[in-house]
């Protein structure tokens, strides 16, 4: 059936081209449309379009600094970045993760947390992205890692920075430590800056590592990188550095730190030696302490409980944190404000019977029989308490409190160490303020010799006794130089007290560690060039009633450990130039001649000959003693890398 | 004038007849696969495999039949046509039976060294079996209702098994070419007003009856109707890919990227891209300047098309040039359209430039047919 339908037969013959010249016409105009719409967006609109390209394939991608380094006086490390290891896997070029993960904890111990955590990691995040399995892991581990490499694919070792604490305990209420941010450190800093956000991040969590956070932490850098869809880094386009963390050099001595901190070792105790000229601080020992390092890689949970469940307090830093009566030492600034008042002379003398009766109330001396008649050395040097019981109700506590704040009792140090405390200098208006209570006599009474509302840190205990020592308003330093640069010097100026008081102040702290019949005699140094002046304390934690004493009051050995007394001693050496002051607490341990005393004499002599002192300086008597001290504490100090210690805890 | 007269005396014989082709056609076909093979190579990553190579071996395969296609007489094709509609039939129902299922939807039979899609082969046994419905019924009758009728049932039974599938695109444009070929083949055009003014009034009703007592459709479907229509609310679903097209698109500018050099492309932004979405990669890698080129060789192939169905003297050459042009047209407009985000995305390949094999092959095989109207027109 060849036959061909012609359409030049019909209507269509003339329909057909013009329909098809309809439609072409349509077509051509759509084409035409899609042509401008082209235009549009290729000319238009293009740099618009560009942009997003870029912002789709650029990332902007941080590079941490690194943290600045923490030094002692003399150069030696306290806070440095190791090398730490990890260990890291590639979801998508391991393939069975669960094989792999099993075959990594045949060769390494893993544990089950550790397991889950990285396979909920894994979920996530995209299969390329490197997940961490085990942190902090010993060499030998990585080489056991390296060694199995083919058994084990996606398995990579990995090489990053980590703070480490090579003093371990020495520091730790100092410097304190780093740890990855949380979720709580963000809530707490306006605006953080973006470093912050990187998983894992480290800041200072506690001590100068915190306080100093932004010196120490150096400006993040960034890198721009090109990715894929997915997010797949494809190459890099260029970087920015940063800028690493400035580093600091502490005051503190760290051969000192150590001795102080080896020495009060087996107490709760805090000790702080001030360089009387500059303010420096060459010694700030809390103890017992903690290893830092612990915290850096996250504490286990029972290690944890450990530390908080010790009666000892091994977290609380009890050189600037803990406050206390100060007791006795207290009784200087009682006697300055005393000769300042020109209620008393030197020379004027107190009767002691043994009691002061205030109002309706008796007010003992810790001496029952009383010390007869005493003049301001011998009030000192022998403590009596009537003595300023009597001086203090002439002077009005108002004064007393005036002058503890100019030798910086109750008035927070400027030091970048945590939870300063800023003790109590009591006065009437404050007692009216916070109590709503009239101030009475007998409040006087109980704070001229350091009890009652009077409290005070070890560290305000050290600056006070430098002041007296030097007559200047000494502010510490825990700073010595930031990236090299001087740090201002903490000399102050001279105090607006009489030079004459404030050396009879000294001579009578003299006679208390130096005369014979002074409370501290027996802590004596008899190294002539190296005479210490000091002062003992003994602050009551309760109240001894009116029927325990009548019973005979209890010897604080007979006490249950947290009822004793707090022994303290501040003293300052060499007398006639000082050098060092040294304040020393040790909590519920008794007398502060017997139990403070000592441990300050031993720091101080240790700072003086900057190292182990001579037994000459000792007196006689003591060498023996002094010499076995001296082997054991030696012999505590020795091993500084512990055998014990794996990188990996 | 009999067909006899003219046939004899001047259509050419042998291998006189590729003197005869369209050869201008035939060189634009040539031109847009090349730069269909440019683009594969491009988005392999500057490689040849996985795509550039079959696609070229398929083009050869495709001029081939091509070439053999058009060397036979163009009234054999006609005779051909009920039965390749029938044929085309066959193979949908075949597809719904025992059709691999891929992108959610039966279209292919695997036939080992190529899938088969039975709804390519469809666009083109639709086109022959309506030119050869209008060649045979006497011109006259075109118009009358009964003799409009078959031509649309013709029409949308295989619209509905596609829509089954279900390869809404594709349905579509089997419609819309259908249609057109109703329309170039003199149907008054009072029909066509009168399915236009329905459908409009329809999808109208619909709409305004969102959110009153009378809602003709549930709230979800209305909400699947809001995404299909502005994929921009859904940026992370379906906006997502248009997003990406644009933006890659865009990003070309007036010159271009660079051959290879196409950020959105490279680096996986772009999806499909070496299938539906490969003109955005072209528009992004040579700009403003290397898409318009495309597009003029797209619009000089429908205009050689166009001079070929009009130099024919027969209802069945012309027509079946007209309709295979405008499949073609409806084709590269869609894909561009969705590419630009002008048009939803429903799946429809750039011809003779996406890569696939039965889509090229069907398509050349019908240029095919308009090269042996070309040939075989009287003189």
């Amino acid at each position: 059936m060849n036959q061909r339908n012609p359409k030049t037969q019909g209507l269509a013959y003339k329909r057909l081209p013009r329909r098809a010249l309809i439609v072409g016409g349509l077509q051509a105009a759509f084409i035409g449309g899609l042509a401008a719409r082209m235009r549009f967006m290729q000319v238009e609109q293009a740099d618009e379009y560009r942009l997003l390209a870029e912002e789709n394939r650029i990332n902007i991608r941080l590079i941490p600094p690194t943290r600045g380094r923490i030094y002692d006086r003399n150069g030696q490390i306290i806070g440095q970045n190791t090398q730490a290891y990890r260990i890291v896997m590639v979801r998508e070029d391991a393939g069975d993760v669960d094989k792999v993960i099993a075959k990594l904890s045949e060769l390494i111990p893993l544990t089950q947390e550790e397991i889950s955590r990285a396979k909920a990691e894994m979920r996530r995040s995209a299969p390329f992205l490197p997940v961490t399995l085990a942190d902090q892991v010993t060499w030998e581990d990585i080489s056991k890692v390296a060694v199995n490499a083919p058994a084990l694919p996606g398995v990579t070792p990995e090489v990053g920075m980590a703070r480490q604490y090579p003093r371990y305990e020495d520091f730790a209420h100092v410097v304190g430590y780093v740890g990855p941010v949380s979720d709580y450190d963000l809530s707490q800093i306006t605006d953080p800056e973006p470093v912050l956000r990187i998983p894992r991040f480290q800041i200072g969590k506690v001590g100068l590592e915190s306080k100093q956070e932004i010196t120490l932490r150096g400006k993040a850098g960034a890198k721009r990188v090109e990715v894929n869809a997915t997010g797949r880094v494809m190459r890099e386009l260029d970087r920015q550095e940063g800028e690493a963390g400035a580093d600091l050099q502490l005051s503190v001595d760290a051969d000192l730190q150590q001795y102080a901190q080896a020495r009060l070792a087996g107490e709760s105790a805090a000790a702080v030696v001030i360089d009387c000229e500059t303010g420096d601080i060459r010694a700030i020992s809390s103890a017992p302490s903690f290893d830092p390092n612990l915290f850096v890689r996250g504490i286990s949970v029972a290690d944890y409980r450990t530390l908080t469940e010790d009666k000892y307090r091994p977290l609380a830093n009890k050189t600037v944190q803990g406050t206390y009566p100060p007791g006795s030492t207290f009784k200087m600034i009682t006697a300055l404000a005393a000769l300042e008042a020109g209620v008393v002379g030197p020379g004027n003398t107190v009767y002691c019977p043994g009691h002061l009766k205030v109002g309706s109330r008796r007010f003992h001396c810790w001496k029952r029989g009383g010390h007869g008649t005493v003049d301001l050395e011998t009030s000192l040097k022998r403590s009596c308490d009537v003595y300023y019981y009597d001086v203090a109700l002439r002077t009005g506590i108002d004064k007393i409190s005036e002058m503890a704040r100019t030798f910086g009792l109750g008035v927070k140090h400027d030091i970048p160490m945590s939870a300063v405390a800023a003790g109590l200098a009591p006065n009437q208006a404050w007692k009216q303020r916070v109590h709503g209570q009239d101030w009475l006599v007998g409040d006087t009474a109980n704070a001229s010799i350091g009890q009652g509302f009077m409290l005070a840190s070890p560290l305000q205990l050290a600056v006070m006794t430098a002041r007296i020592a030097t007559g200047r308003s000494v502010t510490p330093r825990l700073v010595r130089s930031v990236n090299g640069v001087e740090q201002p010097s903490g000399a102050g100026e001279p105090l607006a007290v009489n030079r004459y008081n404030l050396e009879q102040v000294r001579q009578a702290m003299f006679s208390v560690s130096n005369n014979r019949r002074g409370t501290a005699y027996r802590s004596r140094i008899i190294a002539d060039e190296f005479r210490m002046a000091g002062k003992t304390g003994t602050s009551q934690v309760r109240n001894i009633t009116k029927a325990e004493r009548a019973a005979g009051v209890i010897r604080n050995e007979d006490l249950p450990w947290e009822r004793r007394d707090h022994a303290l001693f501040v003293s300052f050496a060499p007398y006639d130039n000082p050098k060092y002051a040294v304040a020393v607490v040790v909590e519920h341990g008794g007398g502060g001649s017997k139990a403070a005393a000592p441990v300050a004499r031993d720091i101080m002599l240790q700072a003086l000959y900057n190292g182990t002192p001579p037994l000459e300086a000792y007196p006689v008597a003591d060498r023996e003693r002094i010499k076995e001290q001296q082997k054991r504490l030696e012999g505590d100090r020795r091993p500084k890398a512990r055998p014990d210690e794996k990188d990996r805890a | 004038m009999s067909y006899l007269e003219y046939a004899v005396k001047s259509t050419p014989t042998g291998f006189r007849k590729f003197l005869y082709m369209n050869w201008p056609l035939t060189l634009l076909l040539i031109s847009v696969a090349s730069a269909g093979f440019l683009m594969l190579y491009s988005v392999a990553g500057g490689s040849w495999m996985p795509w550039a190579e079959p696609q070229m071996e398929r083009f050869g395969l495709g001029l081939t039949v091509m070439f053999i296609i058009a060397l036979v007489p163009i009234w054999f094709w006609r005779n051909m046509s009920v039965l390749a509609y029938l044929g085309a039939i066959v193979l949908l129902v075949f597809v719904e039976l025992f059709g691999t299922i891929g992108m959610g939807a039966q279209r292919w039979i695997d036939l080992g060294f190529m899938r088969l899609q039975p709804s390519e082969v469809m666009k083109v046994a639709l086109v022959m079996v309506l030119a050869a419905y209008y060649d045979w019924l006497p011109s006259h009758k075109t118009s009358r209702p009964l003799w409009v009728l078959i031509p649309v049932v013709l029409i949308l039974i295989p619209t509905a098994m596609v829509l089954k599938q279900p390869d809404l695109g594709t349905s579509i444009l089997l419609l819309a070419a259908g249609g057109g070929l109703m329309f170039l083949a003199g149907v008054h055009w009072a029909y066509f007003a009168a399915v236009i003014a329905a459908v409009v009034g329809l999808i109208a009703t619909v709409f305004n009856s969102r959110g009153t007592d009378w809602q003709l459709l549930k709230d979800y479907q209305f909400r699947r109707i809001d995404t299909f229509l502005d994929p921009s609310t859904d940026p992370l679903g379906a906006g997502y890919h248009i997003t990406q097209s644009k933006i890659a698109l865009g990003s070309g500018g007036w010159n271009g990227r660079g051959f290879m050099q196409g950020t959105q492309s490279r680096l996986n932004f772009l999806p499909e891209k070496h299938t539906d979405f490969i003109f955005t990669t072209l528009a992004e890698e040579f700009g403003f300047v290397g898409g318009i080129t495309l597009l003029v060789l797209y619009g000089l192939i429908l205009i050689f098309c166009l001079v070929t169905a009009l130099s024919t003297k027969d209802r069945f050459s012309s027509l079946v040039t007209l309709g295979i042009a405008l499949n073609f047209f409806l084709f590269f407009a869609v894909n561009m359209s969705m590419v630009m985000g002008l048009a939803p995305v429903v799946g429809v390949p750039l011809p003779m430039v996406s890569y696939g094999g039965s889509a090229m092959l069907v398509l050349m095989a019908a240029f095919g047919i308009v090269q042996s109207a070309h040939i075989h027109r009287p003189r």
